[in-house]
């Protein structure tokens, strides 16, 4: 008897969002990231169609990142502490697809850099590397709010990915955003109620929907890895059933959840990257469309493992 | 839910004389305003006063369509207006309706089927209204199996089970409600569910709380569409919190507004 397979059809899809403006659109990034656009759920290929496969960006920082265990430093070593030469190195060494500035060093315990040295910083690093951008605030929401957009407008044009937005603390970056013309990311506690109010928030400001990547924040593997994932497939089945304010693409911190798991820290050395990469694959199971991530041996991994499975 | 606006009709003097008058100005400001509210689905219907209904529906039918591709649902007891009103169609049709009488059925289930239309069976025959939940369930089903014989797809039909004033038949109502959630287990694929809401205030002195309020409970009995005023605002709002207490929508602070993004 032949195997008939139940597949579901949709009313709704995933928003597409382009990640880095081309010279086409008066931009000088060399592609684009284009994310979303599922018409089912993740790797239900017979189902509906998946157009563009997860992308993985290379996590970067404005200063050493002191936490970071050595496993996961010894790839750039020569390069920690100055930003220009990391984001280079991963475009040039590790054929990075798009760069994630983490402005770390702009927080008050971790530099206070000014806004200014920020922007300065994010147009050297768009002269150097050529790959899309996306740009994160240092987590202090005032600092956040005069930091980000310096680096907004610093970057106008490239249609970065900027953030985060959250609930308290919107207004500023979306109006940045909206101005220079990026997209931004939507950062809710693992509370899909807070997901949707904040999409709605934003969307009521002028920018639209399919501007906004939604981060529903991650657990990594054995650290609520499976909260994510369900606050993750009911988002999704929501926006596939028509629910435009939550059909938003997602973007997962891997490397940031991967690496404060303590058995990323101890045991062999390649523990962490398996730690990295398997919260990574779960993740794309889930629906994620965009991993930030840290390790170059991780990221290759799971790299392989998109390729492989889109190549079905 | 399945919004079907109810607002074009002659029986409201401004779209009757916009009708006497060929106003297409007034036909479309409606609809538009119906849209704008919510509604997914335009019901269009010349009234009593029409005296040339064969003219005025389809020329209801061109005004609107200039102005949206909704569906539209054409509203009348006779077929001949109906189909005047299909030959001018070029959005999606809903017929609205047919009885469950064999010679009605006869004629409109093949022309829905010839037009590609939906289609919606009131409950209700040359004998008159049902008078309780059996007979109701009867008539539907009769409508579902000549449904079935003329292989018209029965997910395409809306059963209607013919509301009643409060006012006029307090006690139906209860068997009418429950009918709704009958009418979906008479064939599998399930016929849609859908009634003419305003029907029932009728002649009452607080007409939108018996509406919103009767909307609540029928949409929580499973009800898939209605036929109402979308531009009542506290029955949209009621009917939008009806469906998310019964988790067909996602829970935000804005919800409201969140619906009417969707």
């Amino acid at each position: 008897m032949a195997l008939q397979l139940m597949t579901e059809k949709w009313s709704g899809e995933v928003s597409v969002v382009s990640i880095g403006a081309t010279q086409e659109d008066k931009g000088t990034r060399s592609h684009i990231l284009k994310i979303g656009g599922e018409k089912s759920l993740p790797c239900l290929f017979r189902e509906g169609s998946l157009p563009n496969r997860p992308q993985i960006v290379f996590e970067v920082w404005d200063t050493l990142p002191l936490d970071w265990p050595d496993e996961l430093t010894r790839g750039y070593k020569d390069v920690l502490g100055d930003p220009v030469k990391w984001a280079q190195m991963c475009v040039k060494e590790y054929k990075a697809q798009g760069i994630c500035l983490r402005l770390q060093g702009a927080h008050q315990d971790f530099g206070n850099k000014s806004p200014e040295e920020e922007a300065q910083l994010i147009q050297k690093v768009l002269k150097s590397v050529r790959v899309p951008l996306i740009i994160l605030g240092c987590g202090d929401d005032a600092k956040d709010n005069l930091l980000l957009p310096a680096c907004s407008e610093a970057a106008k044009q490239e249609r970065c990915l900027i953030g985060p937005a959250t609930q308290d603390n919107y207004k500023t970056i979306v109006a940045s955003v909206l101005a220079d013309g990026h997209n931004i990311i939507a950062e809710s506690p693992i509370d899909i109620n807070i997901a949707k109010q904040l999409n709605v928030l934003i969307s009521d400001m002028g920018l639209t929907l399919e501007r906004i990547v939604m981060d529903p924040t991650i657990g990594a593997l054995g650290y609520g890895l499976e909260y994510a994932y369900s606050i993750m497939e009911r988002s999704r089945l929501a926006g596939l059933s028509g629910d435009k304010t939550l059909a938003c693409p997602f973007i997962c911190f891997v490397g940031q959840e991967a690496w404060r798991a303590k058995e990323a820290k101890v045991g062999p050395a390649e523990q962490g990257v398996i730690w990295e990469a398997l919260t990574a694959i779960a993740l794309v199971q889930a629906g994620a469309n965009l991993l930030v991530m840290r390790h170059p041996k991780a990221i290759e991994k799971v790299g392989k493992y998109i390729d492989n499975l889109f190549e079905r | 839910m399945f919004i079907i606006g109810e607002l074009i009709n002659g029986m409201y003097a401004n779209i009757g004389k916009a009708i006497k008058e060929k106003d297409k100005a007034e036909i479309q400001k409606c609809a538009l305003r119906q849209i704008e509210s919510g509604a997914d689905a335009l019901d269009i219907n010349c009234g009593p006063a029409s005296k040339q209904p064969l003219v005025d529906m389809p020329w209801l039918v061109e005004v609107v369509q200039e102005i949206t591709d909704k569906p539209l649902c054409l509203d009348s007891s006779r077929h001949q207006v109906i189909e005047a009103g299909l030959k001018a169609a070029r959005n999606k049709i809903i017929i609205n309706s047919v009885s469950a009488d064999s010679e009605k059925l006869d004629i409109i289930i093949p022309l829905a089927k010839q037009y590609g239309a939906q289609l919606i069976g009131i409950t209700i025959s040359k004998k008159g209204i049902p008078q309780n939940k059996d007979q109701r369930l009867e008539l539907a089903a009769t409508i579902v199996s000549a449904c079935v014989d003329k292989e018209f797809p029965v997910e395409n039909l809306y059963l209607d089970p013919i509301v009643l004033p409060v006012n006029v038949a307090q006690a139906q109502l209860k068997d009418i409600l429950e009918s709704i959630r009958e009418f979906k287990i008479i064939s599998e694929p399930s016929p849609k569910t859908t009634l003419g809401l305003s029907n029932v205030s009728q002649g009452t002195n607080t007409r939108g709380l018996v509406n919103r309020t009767f909307l609540t409970m029928a949409i929580a009995y499973g009800l898939d569409s209605a036929i109402l005023d979308p531009t009542d605002e506290e029955l949209m709002e009621a009917l939008i919190t009806s469906e998310l207490i019964l988790n067909k929508n996602i829970y935000c602070s804005s919800y409201l507004e969140a619906y009417r993004k969707k």
